[in-house]
């Protein structure tokens, strides 16, 4: 004789996920914006506030100068790899970057000035000045930008693919053919 | 000066680690589930655990610096 459940199983939850390719865009653009398309407002909101925050947050803490993009010898910022996936937020920087620079201050998101003379060395440059002035700020607000970079990783992959254990049914798009993934136990 | 209080020191700065803690704990949590209900209850245990490790991490560098110096 089999046991019967004492409760009755959960009706699986239905995601549907659109045109995956164009969430995760728009999750990239703006975090949380791919499940807002998807009309998964509560995890948009989730990732927006959280994302965003974090990196303004940072931003705010390195003064506005821990986000700009320089492949210079001397000065590769490899920081901006996890910080560019914030999207737009950061995208400033890539401009900034390919501006001309006539000396004078850049402006927001643009790179320091390289040290003058040969082989650099004395105060560092512009970057050296800034490390001074803002002291352990510089590597605090890095951090917490490229942490948001990364972490709106996980949420575009989370827009195209949907939810990884929850064993949902993953609906991809209405004219599609269904590709049930699981169904809860 | 006695070098193992420069490790005390460090506490203001590890007060930014909370809202890193904080932020990586819900969008890993939301990353997994689809309902605000569960994604909290994750988070907070991601939490603790991430909060547990540090303290433990930091409870044995303590000790090694009172024990090596």
């Amino acid at each position: 004789m089999t046991a019967t459940p004492i409760t009755p199983a959960a009706a699986p939850l239905l995601v549907k996920l659109r045109n995956p390719a164009i969430a995760a865009l728009l999750g990239w653009l703006v975090p949380g914006a791919g499940h807002l398309y998807q009309g998964r407002t509560a995890k948009g909101i989730l990732f927006m506030v959280s994302i965003l925050s974090t990196f303004f947050y940072g931003l705010y803490l390195g003064d506005g100068k821990v986000v700009y993009a320089s492949w210079r010898a001397g000065d590769t910022r490899w920081a901006y790899v996890c910080q560019i996936g914030v999207g737009l937020a950061a995208l400033p920087a890539l401009v900034q970057a390919n501006r001309p620079h006539d000396g004078d201050a850049a402006g927001f998101m643009a790179p320091p000035e390289l040290p003058r003379g040969v082989h650099g060395g004395g105060d560092g440059g512009e970057l050296g000045v800034w490390n001074r002035n803002l002291n352990r700020y510089f590597e605090l607000g890095t951090v917490y930008t490229m942490i948001a970079g990364l972490l709106n990783v996980l949420a575009i992959y989370d827009a195209f693919a949907g939810p990884v254990e929850s064993g949902d049914i993953i609906e991809e798009d209405d004219d599609e053919k269904s590709t049930p993934t699981g169904a809860a136990a | 000066m006695v070098p193992h209080f420069l490790l005390l020191g460090m506490i203001n700065q590890l007060w930014y680690a909370l809202p890193l803690v904080m932020v990586i704990s819900l969008v890993y949590a939301a990353t997994r589930h689809e309902l605000m209900g569960p994604i909290l209850l994750h988070a907070v245990r991601l939490g603790v655990w991430i909060g547990g490790f540090m303290a433990a991490i930091f409870a044995v560098l303590l000790a090694v610096s009172w024990w090596w110096l």
